[in-house]
This record gives structure tokens, C-alpha cells and sequence, in this order.
């Protein structure tokens, strides 16, 4: 199935020159979306959010102000690139990258398209080869999203570390310290989709979303769900989780020093992190270029092809998920830190890991005919002693809090 | 050379695209852009005001303790990984197994959270 | 082709750990050990090794060396820091010991080694009595046989790591936290 990716650009002799073409293609392909769309991205915001607060938002550039984040981009061209005299030359340089890299490099393991219908794993024909909607399926890619998105951590670390400033240096360590907390909950709840899928491969997870009631979001009850996305907007240091750069108290955070093109990279990266996070969730949860389908009804959109189609609604998943994002922001206030924090270890990572168990207890229950009842009660119980050495816990910290003891 | 390998050869392509991107955007715009650094221009801005002292002030042990933590809790989500996607070849036994590991884990979390080391101040 | 790959994963490795010991920065050093560590997971993919290579850049690369870099902020280092003044004094004869030791190992490694053929990339695969069948075998097999390893041949290691991690939990708390003496009234 992989040999239909048969390409070997460095393998002399047997070279193929239309899969070399198609692979070009696609990365010419995903590299011009992936920025237009975070242009768009950034107009979408301004624009929705400036709805949502009775304003107009960007107007004058071009229809809609649609090229106002073009226009924005070009001003930043032009700015003198500052590199204050305390940075550390060499990591303020690399830092930027560091951000920007892995930022793209989550676009190529996103099923991006294709025809996943009636066990058909996300292969369609291009000039007479078949491939996928999707640059490469490494057999552990939703592995390499978690892996990416640890090396964007430094990005952010290194960045407010190099500047040689403290208020960068402040948000550069809240950020991480958020970043890592919150990566601790996206790896467990990501782990109740691997109890359904069975595969870490990406196409292997959309491959088992084919109707509505295997979409992972039902199929692993809401719960990993709602805390992936939680999570995932921590880890994107989008609203309400922006301690990064709370404003009031830390400037800008962590890319205070930064100026021009450099600053500009940290823009795009935060953006497209946006995006490519929530093409994770819509792979991960929503069934990714799968269609909607209930029982035996499928949601067809007429007089588009199979292949195609999944693209559309990849895209109508995704931009949902862009405005919920968008949605966050305008409503939510930001959390304090001892909020985040609190939320992070001692609500998502114990729900998420309870809850794995739960789901793998029910999943081998069905497997191997336990009574489901019985499954279900002892998991309860399992449950209701957890919470009671939970709340237990909590007490005697909050004890110790009154008598006043301190690290 | 094989399928799998090829397939994060195209993932290394791609990351050099990025890379190329971005420095080509850096290139050009150093070729454009002004240079007239003085000294008042290149002292890190840091609030707009002068800045008092080093950057490179000292942290608090807390984060540190978070740092930790999640060392502990990523090897655990690690070590859930493989089991969670092949949970039907191991069973029963598999379960209980897994439950040892994670009730043994969650055990320390809530000695940390006990003893007050997820407070934060 | 691997040749090509071998190579530059090797340079990654030994320019990395060139660079750790040689970069008078702390930060500099924990970078270059990043590096390295990127190089392992090369190497690892390379051996078709795809599971252990992402973890290899998750737990090592995304929390280990953060760990580390979080101690290097907490310590307040900057550039001026005076490597002349030891701490521990036996820190560099245990090292040079334990450098000698490493070295000694993979030269016997090397040796005990040589007749025997090489391992083909992704040979490790179905040599477990997991019974991995065709379907799975392609895509899913690397972490099948690493599942089968880990809660079938080695449960009782598996079970000790969690042990383990405890203790490293344990440890956390005995080390950070002191008590306050009583009479001190301010808050933090």
C-alpha cells in the first residue's frame, strides 16, 4: 500500500518521474495553503472577532480587508531587524525557526483529503497513480504531532530566554512550564482514541471515523474530547490561556525583543499552529475528510467526486473548529496562573486518566463478554474511591495551606 | 531503502522547505530593510523603560517541580501508547497490569497534590 | 542510501556530544544535546525503529532537556558562570572513570559482535511470539511487537518503571518542599 508512494528522489537509476512529480506538487500544493490559509487565518480572526464585539474590523485593504494581513506582512518587511546588544546572538537567531519549522511540518502527516468511503484508505488518482491526499503517513504520525509540538516549546523557551530581558524571559518560562503541563494531558486523552483506532498512523485513525457513531468523539464518550481541545488550546497559548503574553503584566511576552521578519515568523508559526492543531483535532475526533454519515445514510455532496469531496469537508471541519477557536477568545476571560495550573493537573490529567481506563475497561468487556453492568459498577466504584481519596488529598493540602506552609 | 523510510524523507523535504522559506524571507528582507543601529536602539526594550540589572534573572523552583512532573506523567502516556492500541491481544492480564501502572502513578500525583506541590504560591 | 542517512545521523550524534562538552554555555551545551538526541532518532528511524525514534524526541528532546533547561534558568546562570570553582571535586575523576567505562563497553560490544551478520533494518519485527498478522504487519507492527515486549516478556520491568517513577515523584517532594517555621508570618 505505501509502494504507491514510491519515490526515492536519491535512489539513482530507477527513477520514477511522476510520483516525484506528484510528491513536488504536494509540497508546492501544501506550502501555498498552508500560508495562504494562515493569512486567511488571520483576517478570519480580526474580522469575526470584530463582529462579535460590534466593530468593523480590517476593511480598507482590498475587498473586505481581506489583504490586510498581506499588507501587515509587507510593513514587517520593511522594519529595521533589531538584535538587542544582550541577546545571545546565536539562540535569538535559531529561535524563530525553532517556532516556525514544526509549525509546517504538522501539515504533512494531516489527511488532508481523499476517499475514505466503504474501507477505501484515503487513495485516490492523480495522473494515473494512486496517493493520498496527504505528503507522507508515517506509521506513528499522530506520534510526530506530539513530538513537533514538544520542539516548538523551544521555540518559545529560547526565544525569551536569548532576548537577555526579564519579561520575556517570564513569559518564555510560564509559557514552557504551561506547554508541558498541558502536553501531559493531550498525550493521555489522545491515548482513548488509540484504544478505538488501534493505530497510530493517521490514515489508520481516520480510516475507523466511517460513520457518526464511530467518529472518535462519540466513540470515546465526549470526555478525551473536550479535554483534548482544552488542552490543544493551552498548548497553542491562544485565549484564555494567553499567560504568554498577558499584556498588563509581561509586555509582550515572550517575543518582546523580536522585531521584524523575525517577530513575523513568530506570528505565522502561532497562527498556522492554530490551524494545523485543529486539522489534529478534526482528524483525531471529527473523522477528518471523512463525510457525515448516520447508519447506512451518507451525506453526499452532489456533483463532486469522491476524492474531491473529502477535501471539502476536511476544509468545513476545520474552518468550524477555527471559529470556535475565534469564539474562545472573544468570550473567555484569561485564567490566572494557579488556575491554569490547577486546572491542568488536578482536573484534566486525573479525568483523563480515569476515564482511559474506564473506556478500556468497557472496550475489553465487549471483547471478551463481561457483563456490562458489572463492568460498569465496579468501574464506578473504582470511580467513587479515586474521587474520595481525591477530595481527601485536597483537604489535607488546604489544611496545610492554612498553617501557612511554603516550599 | 524502504516505504517507511521514504515517507519521513518527504517529511524531511518539506521541514527544509520551511527552513529554506524562512531564511529566503530573512535574506531578502536584510537586503531592503534599514540598518542604523545607535546604541539606545540595540538596549533590550524590555517595558520601554531602562532596564534595571541582568536579563537572566533567577526562576522559581515550582516550575521546576512542574518540569518533573511531566517527565514522570509524558513517560507514563509513553508507556499507555502501545498497550492502548493493541489493548485485545493482552487481555484481561493487560488490564490489570495497566491499572497497577497508572493507579500507582495517579498515587503519586495525588502525594504531590497532598503534600501541596501543585499549589501554585 | 542508508549509508547516506547512517552518516549524517552519526555527524548530528557527535558534533551534539562534541558540543556538550565543549560549549562553556550551559544552554549551549543542553542545544547541542538536543541535537544528539535528534541523531539517536534518526538512527532509530533508519532501523525502522518509528515508535522509539518519537519517543526518543518526546520524552528526551520535549521533556528531559526541558527539565534541564528549567534547572539551568532556576540556577540563574548567566555566561560569566566560573567553571574553576568544583563543587563536588570527585565530579571529573567519576567521569573520566565513567567515560573510560563507556568507551571500554562499546569496544567489547564491537569485538563480541564482529562475525556475526548484520541485522537487516526492521528484522526485530515477528521474532516475538506475538503472532502479528499481515494486515497489521505493515503499518502497526513496530508498536504491536514493542506492546508484546513490554506486557508480555518484560511486565515485571514495566511495573518496576512505574515504581521507579514514584520514587522520582517522591523525591520531587522531599526536596522541594520545606516547612515553614511557624513563626514567620509573610506570605510569599
Amino acid at each position: 500500500m505505501t509502494g504507491v508512494l514510491a519515490i526515492d528522489p536519491l535512489l539513482f537509476g530507477e527513477l520514477k518521474w511522476m510520483p516525484l512529480v506528484i510528491v513536488a506538487l504536494k509540497v508546492l500544493v501544501i506550502f501555498v495553503v498552508g500560508l495562504v490559509g494562515t493569512m486567511f487565518m488571520v483576517w478570519f480572526e480580526r474580522k469575526v472577532i470584530a463582529g462579535m464585539q460590534n466593530r468593523i474590523g480590517p476593511n480598507k485593504a482590498g475587498p473586505f480587508g481581506i489583504l490586510q494581513t498581506l499588507a501587515d506582512g509587507v510593513k514587517l518587511f520593511f522594519k529595521e531587524d533589531l538584535l538587542p546588544d544582550r541577546a545571545d546572538r546565536f539562540v535569538f537567531r535559531l529561535a524563530p525557526f525553532l517556532a516556525f519549522v514544526p509549525a509546517f511540518l504538522v501539515w504533512a502527516v494531516l489527511p488532508l483529503g481523499g476517499d475514505y468511503r466503504d474501507g477505501n484508505r484515503g487513495l485516490v488518482e492523480w495522473f494515473g497513480h494512486a496517493t493520498r491526499v496527504q505528503l507522507a503517513d508515517p506509521p506513528v504520525g499522530i506520534l510526530l504531532v506530539l513530538a513537533l509540538s514538544s520542539i516548538a516549546v523551544y521555540g518559545i523557551m529560547l526565544a525569551g530566554w536569548s532576548s537577555g530581558s526579564k519579561y520575556p524571559l517570564l513569559g518564555a518560562v510560564r509559557a514552557t512550564a504551561q506547554m508541558v503541563s498541558y502536553e501531559a494531558a493531550l498525550g493521555l486523552s489522545l491515548a482513548a482514541v488509540l484504544l478505538t483506532s488501534g493505530s497510530l498512523s493517521t490514515v489508520g485513525i481516520v480510516g475507523t471515523q466511517d460513520s457518526l457513531s464511530n467518529w472518535n468523539v462519540v466513540a470515546t464518550g465526549v470526555v478525551p474530547f473536550v479535554i483534548f481541545v482544552i488542552a490543544a488550546t493551552a498548548e497553542l497559548n491562544r485565549p484564555p490561556f494567553d499567560l504568554v503574553e498577558a499584556e498588563q503584566e509581561l509586555v509582550g511576552g515572550f517575543n518582546t525583543e523580536y522585531s521584524s521578519l523575525r517577530f513575523a515568523l513568530f506570528f505565522l508559526a502561532e497562527f498556522m499552529n492554530t490551524i494545523t492543531m485543529s486539522g489534529v483535532i478534526v482528524t483525531l475526533f471529527l473523522g477528518g475528510p471523512q463525510p457525515l454519515a448516520i447508519g447506512d445514510w451518507t451525506a453526499d455532496i452532489p456533483l463532486v467526486g469522491n476524492g474531491l469531496e473529502g477535501t471539502i469537508w476536511f476544509l468545513l471541519k476545520l474552518l468550524l473548529f477555527l471559529y470556535i477557536y475565534v469564539w474562545f477568545r472573544a468570550t473567555l476571560p484569561r485564567l490566572r496562573y494557579d488556575q491554569l495550573m490547577d486546572l491542568g493537573w488536578k482536573v484534566l490529567i486525573p479525568i483523563s486518566l480515569g476515564w482511559f481506563l474506564l473506556l478500556a475497561a468497557l472496550r475489553l468487556g465487549r471483547d471478551e463478554d463481561w457483563n456490562v453492568w458489572l463492568v460498569a459498577g465496579v468501574s464506578v466504584a473504582g470511580l467513587l474511591v479515586a474521587a474520595v481519596v481525591m477530595f481527601g488529598a485536597m483537604k489535607v493540602s488546604g489544611r496545610n495551606r492554612q498553617q501557612g506552609a511554603v516550599y | 531503502m524502504s516505504d517507511f523510510l521514504r515517507d519521513y524523507l518527504t517529511v524531511v523535504w518539506f521541514g527544509l522547505a520551511a527552513l529554506v522559506l524562512g531564511s529566503l524571507l530573512l535574506g531578502l528582507a536584510a537586503l531592503v530593510r534599514p540598518v542604523k543601529p545607535n546604541a539606545s536602539k540595540l538596549i533590550a526594550y524590555e517595558s520601554g523603560v531602562d532596564p534595571v540589572g541582568i536579563g537572566w534573572s533567577q526562576s522559581q523552583i515550582r516550575y521546576y517541580v512542574f518540569a518533573l512532573l511531566f517527565v514522570i506523567f509524558d513517560v507514563e502516556a509513553v508507556f499507555i501508547f502501545p498497550w492502548a492500541a493493541s489493548i485485545e491481544r493482552y487481555g484481561t492480564f493487560g488490564l490489570v497490569v495497566m491499572l497497577a501502572f497508572i493507579v500507582l502513578l495517579l498515587d503519586g500525583l495525588l502525594y504531590a497534590w497532598k503534600r501541596g506541590l501543585l499549589r501554585w504560591v | 542510501m542508508q549509508l547516506v542517512v547512517f552518516v549524517i545521523a552519526s555527524l548530528m550524534v557527535l558534533v551534539g556530544a562534541v558540543g556538550v562538552v565543549l560549549r562553556r554555555h550551559p544552554v549551549h551545551a543542553a542545544l547541542s544535546l538536543v541535537l544528539t538526541l535528534f541523531g539517536v532518532a534518526v538512527h532509530f528511524v533508519a532501523q525502522e525503529a518509528h515508535f522509539l525514534a518519537a519517543v526518543q524526541v518526546i520524552v528526551y528532546a520535549g521533556a528531559i532537556v526541558v527539565l534541564f533547561l528549567f534547572v539551568i534558568m532556576l540556577l540563574g546562570v548567566d555566561s560569566a558562570d566560573d567553571l574553576r570553582i568544583e563543587r563536588l571535586p570527585i565530579q571529573r575523576p567519576l567521569a573520566a572513570v565513567m567515560g573510560v567505562g563507556i568507551v571500554g563497553l562499546l569496544i567489547a560490544a564491537v569485538v563480541a559482535t564482529r562475525g556475526s551478520e548484520p541485522l537487516q533494518a526492521g528484522a526485530g519485527i515477528n521474532v516475538a511470539g506475538v503472532g502479528i498478522d499481515d494486515a497489521v504487519a505493515g503499518h502497526d507492527a513496530n508498536i504491536t511487537q514493542l506492546a508484546g515486549n513490554l506486557f508480555a516478556d518484560y511486565v515485571f520491568a514495566f511495573e518496576l518503571t512505574s515504581v521507579l517513577l514514584i520514587v522520582a515523584v517522591a523525591g520531587t517532594v522531599v526536596l522541594t518542599r520545606r516547612e515553614k517555621p511557624p513563626s514567620e508570618e509573610d506570605a510569599p
